[in-house]
């Protein structure tokens, strides 16, 4: 399926490119049925990667590239259950968007998250699974799980651990701060830097580039130096449903749902 | 190094451009969330752009409770 229009994404091929498109309004955030089409997604992607080379993924989105969770689904849901039955339901959510997202990472193709704008927990975690990040100079990044009395849930720790080093991880992680382009290139995390609204010019651009390559090579390459952190992807889970189960977190999650700013967690 | 007062010109006449305002409508004092009629993901983007202009780093934290210009510019006078 070279195509695909869903109620949140959609997909195309062309000359021998996929484009991932989010298109969520108002922030792309992730809940249940972006979920099920990511699987989608992810279920073509080996079919799809036989006559591709590379995968970009952007938003059409004007706040952004993505917003992170959708956590008032996820409020909304965790409150109609019982705790245990919640914290079932979440873990099963995480595995899902972990299979998916290790599909990704894992990809033969060479892929680029192409970003804007809020660039935020879990979207932040989906632009870590891709081997290039190009961001425009309004790009901000943010792992403000901290503030919900949580962890980032997507694999970003793991991931944020594969790119950089562990006092950066820190520093992003436990002060839940919130972080331009230029700074996240200069960490190592941003590999192109370019003008606002640039950003997937750029990425289509470094798409034909890689497509000069062969493929069987490029795929060796990047299986050389981008292992998947499997074990710590799965502890990633395991400490996020523990912490789920804290009072604190419904709190938060109360209070995020309950506000009518547009950023609730932020600063 | 500039003094406070032209950092806090640059900032008004910054977000005056950005959200498409009269820079002589804006005063220091002003509160820029009413002032601008912004919620805080565009502030978050004023934020970004005074980043990028005065090629420094503002903590979101450290804006907490700031909502005037005058501060916003002593903030980044501070990191200069």
């Amino acid at each position: 399926m070279r195509e695909f229009k869903g109620q949140t994404l959609s997909w195309g091929w062309k000359d021998a490119v996929i484009e991932l498109i989010l298109h969520r309004a108002p922030g792309n955030e992730i809940g249940s049925v972006t979920l099920e089409e990511l699987e989608k997604f992810a279920a073509v992607l080996d079919d799809l990667s036989r006559e591709s080379h590379a995968l970009i993924m952007h938003s059409s989105v004007p706040a952004g590239f993505c917003a992170g969770a959708d956590l008032r689904e996820l409020f909304e849901r965790s409150q109609q259950m019982k705790r245990e039955e919640a914290i079932r339901s979440v873990r099963d959510f995480l595995e899902r968007i972990h299979a998916v997202f290790n599909k990704i990472d894992a990809s033969p193709l060479t892929t680029i998250a192409a970003v804007h704008g809020v660039t935020f927990g879990g979207g932040f975690e989906l632009a870590l699974i891709c081997d290039l990040i190009v961001a425009d100079k309004m790009t901000r990044f943010c792992f403000p799980e901290l503030r919900l009395g949580l962890i980032p849930g997507f694999g970003g720790i793991p991931r944020l651990k594969r790119d950089l080093g562990n006092a950066v991880v820190r520093d992003l992680l436990l002060t839940g701060r919130s972080f331009n382009a230029t700074k996240a290139q200069q960490i190592g995390l941003v590999s192109q830097l370019v003008a606002e609204g640039e950003a997937l010019r750029a990425a289509r651009a470094t798409a034909v580039q890689m497509g000069k390559f062969d493929r069987r090579t490029s795929a060796a390459a990047k299986q050389f130096v981008k292992p998947i952190p499997h074990e710590e992807l799965c502890r990633e889970i395991d400490i996020f449903c523990d912490l789920f189960a804290q009072p604190a977190v419904e709190a938060g999650l109360r209070k995020f749902v309950e506000s009518t700013d547009a950023l609730p967690y932020l600063p | 190094m500039p003094t406070l007062d032209q950092t806090l010109d640059e900032v008004l006449t910054l977000a005056a451009a950005q959200f498409k305002v009269p820079r002589e409508n804006l005063s220091p004092d002003d509160d820029f969330f009413q002032k601008l009629a912004i919620d805080s993901l565009q502030a978050l983007d004023l934020l970004t752009r005074l980043e990028n202009h005065f090629h420094v780093e503002l903590p979101d934290y450290e804006m907490q409770g700031v909502s005037d210009f005058r501060t916003l510019a002593s903030r980044i006078q501070a990191r200069l």
